[in-house]
């Protein structure tokens, strides 16, 4: 098994409005086929690591190495490539393009990749939303679905280019517990039967206890993994 | 290219979905284009127009002897008063004779020059029309009638008859509408004339000219050259005046000033002739491009505020667009294509609409007594306004969009998604 993720004593200041240091020291790294949650409470700094480790925020000390690569240091754009082929997002709010229908936002980063032609780009999108049970809704515009099926929407959107990681920010926050059981289902049968790592910011308990691992953060240290 | 496919897909997305904002936004460049071309193409027409009753009729070059005071008096040329300061009271003019000394050498040459587009040489004579007891002054035009219409549209002057007419005819003579108008004669009647000299003529009125100047169309008719020799009483190398033009009219100054010098006699360019011409019609360029100007710098500021309100709105979309790959300059490519889209609808309909009321106003009467081949509003649809236009609405577009669209390009994506 491979290492995806590693960070190496990851430090994070907000200088606004006072000096503050959010992230103290954080090292871990996640391997292949691992499914992690990390919990801790509001103002942790849970969410701060998340965009860091996403490759989004780009100001902070320490070292990233996505597949063995480092990241830290990089160009905005080059950054943007490896997001796009490398790491699938899942947020607590949908985020899906309300004007686009929902087979376009699955679309999206594939065409941007442009690594295969249309046609296959359109199969594979149809695929993946079939794989979540959402494939009847493929032609409606994104705002014309339900919540539960838009973060299903949102995990094929991630999935389509097949990354490395995928990383979600209380992906069952605002979830009823039957579509938070679905969604759960989905992440365990990607880890397992697909070797996809997860990584998941998450507030549910219930959620995080069946994952394989949990890492609890409390004032910007690790406590425990 | 396929990444511009996707971002063009993505930018005509925003527009269909926002039709309200993406026509009002269009309609400002619309309206804009369209009064630039309706402007440029009306005040132009009418500074074709107005140049072409005065410029066009009027020579390149004119040559004539002037009468004035010799420059030398005698006493400048006697040795002992050389050094010294003279004074001369009541200097007269020198006697000149009128007729212009080897015309027809002077014509020839010109005429081989390649920058010379057409020679007139011409016989003015001082004539009365005489009708009943009373003698109208006047001046006889000695043309040839058909190089005059070709390099001076005469032809569009004369109201009856043409210049062909006058050609034929032997004692034929075209009448000023206003010595018409006096003596009440007209096509086919015979006017008499005297001489300075008191001979007696009968002409036949053969066609009828107004050029919309009255000081002009009271005194003045045109006749054959021979004609105008014949009052005159002199031969056929007699000719008091030559009219020139050039093909290119920025030489007129500069040969003007090398035929004085070559031929010993007076050159008067048109520059000169009606410098005030020239000063109107570059003022009214000015007015048009400065209020074109403004209507398309409105036009900028509502695409900068609609685009401006798009990026408010679509902060979540821009954030998304960036978690999944999509660089800054992609996300600045997209909405600058979506203010370059606005530019080339709403310019490309603004041409249509310049076009459709700059030919409904080509359409609608205009008679007035002082242009009379004018019969309807003059407007020039010149190409090259059309570009301009267009390239106008690309530009405006553009910067307008680039302020917006840059700001689209440093939005935080962490920001975004952590304000929700």
């Amino acid at each position: 098994m491979s290492t995806v993720l590693r960070a190496e004593n990851i430090n994070k200041y907000f200088r606004e409005p006072v000096l503050f240091h959010v992230l103290k020291d954080i090292s871990f790294s996640i391997e292949q086929g691992d499914f992690i949650s990390i919990m801790g409470k509001s103002g942790c700094g849970k969410s701060t690591l998340l965009y860091i480790l996403s490759t989004m925020d780009t100001d902070y000390e320490g070292k990233l190495y996505l597949n063995e690569e480092l990241l830290s240091g990089r160009s905005g754009s080059e950054l943007s490539k490896v997001r796009n082929a490398n790491i699938g997002f899942v947020f607590q709010f949908h985020y899906l393009l309300p004007e686009f229908s929902v087979l376009e936002n699955v679309m999206l980063p594939a065409k941007k990749l442009g690594r295969k032609p249309l046609a296959e780009i359109e199969a594979d999108a149809i695929e993946n939303l079939r794989l979540l049970g959402v494939d009847k809704h493929a032609h409606k515009k994104a705002y014309r679905v339900s919540g539960g099926e838009k973060q299903r929407i949102a995990i094929a959107r991630a999935l389509i280019n097949e990354p490395a990681i995928i990383m979600c920010d209380e992906p069952t926050g605002n979830l009823d517990s039957k579509n938070s059981q679905i969604v759960f289902e989905l992440f365990d049968e990607l880890s397992s039967r697909k070797k996809l790592s997860l990584l998941v910011v998450t507030h549910d308990e219930d959620f995080a206890n069946k994952t394989h691992n949990i890492i609890t953060m409390e004032d910007g240290r690790i406590l425990s993994a | 290219m396929m990444d511009f496919r996707v971002i063009l897909g993505i930018s005509s997305t925003h527009l269909l979905s926002r039709m309200k904002q993406t026509v009002t936004a269009s309609l400002g460049v619309t309206f804009g284009i369209a009064a630039f071309i309706i402007l440029v193409s009306f005040m132009t027409g009418l500074n074709g127009l107005l140049d072409g009753l005065v410029l066009n009729r009027t020579p390149h070059i004119h040559l004539y002897n002037q009468i004035t005071p010799s420059k030398q008096q005698p006493v400048d040329l006697f040795d002992p008063f050389s050094e010294s300061e003279n004074f001369v009271h009541s200097i007269k003019p020198k006697r000149l004779q009128s007729r212009i000394h080897n015309a027809q050498p002077i014509i020839n040459y010109l005429k081989e020059r390649e920058e010379v587009k057409g020679v007139v040489p011409q016989v003015i004579a001082q004539v009365f029309y005489v009708s009943g007891s009373i003698e109208l002054n006047g001046l006889v035009n000695g043309v040839d009638i058909l190089e005059e219409d070709r390099l001076f549209n005469l032809g569009d002057y004369i109201v009856e008859g043409s210049p062909r007419d006058l050609a034929k005819a032997e004692n034929g003579i075209i009448l000023g509408a206003g010595l018409a108008r006096k003596m009440s004669v007209s096509i086919g009647d015979i006017v008499q004339l005297t001489t300075a000299s008191g001979d007696f003529f009968s002409l036949k009125i053969v066609g009828i000219y107004e050029s919309g100047l009255a000081e002009i169309d009271d005194v003045q008719s045109y006749t054959n050259l021979k004609t105008a020799q014949k009052l005159m009483g002199q031969r056929d190398n007699y000719i008091t005046d030559i009219n020139i033009k050039l093909y290119d009219i920025d030489l007129a100054v500069p040969m003007a000033e090398r035929l004085e010098n070559q031929f010993g006699i007076t050159a008067v360019d048109i520059k000169s002739a009606n410098a005030q011409f020239e000063t109107g019609s570059d003022i009214r360029n000015l007015i048009t491009y400065a209020v074109s100007f403004t209507l398309l710098l409105v036009a900028g500021f509502g695409i900068y505020n609609i685009l401006n309100m798009l990026i408010y709105e679509k902060m979540n979309d821009i954030a998304i667009l960036k978690a999944t790959g999509f660089s800054g300059l992609d996300v600045k490519t997209i909405f600058l294509v979506e203010a370059i889209i606005i530019g080339i609808c709403g310019g490309l309909l603004g041409l249509i609409l310049g076009y459709s009321v700059s030919v409904l106003i080509d359409h609608t009467p205009f008679e007035t007594e002082a242009l009379p081949t004018i019969k309807t509003y003059p407007v020039n649809f010149d190409p090259l306004y059309y570009i301009f236009g267009f390239l106008f609405a690309l530009i405006t577009t553009f910067l307008a969009g680039y302020l917006p669209a840059s700001r689209a390009e440093s939005i935080d994506p962490v920001e975004i998604i952590r304000g929700q």
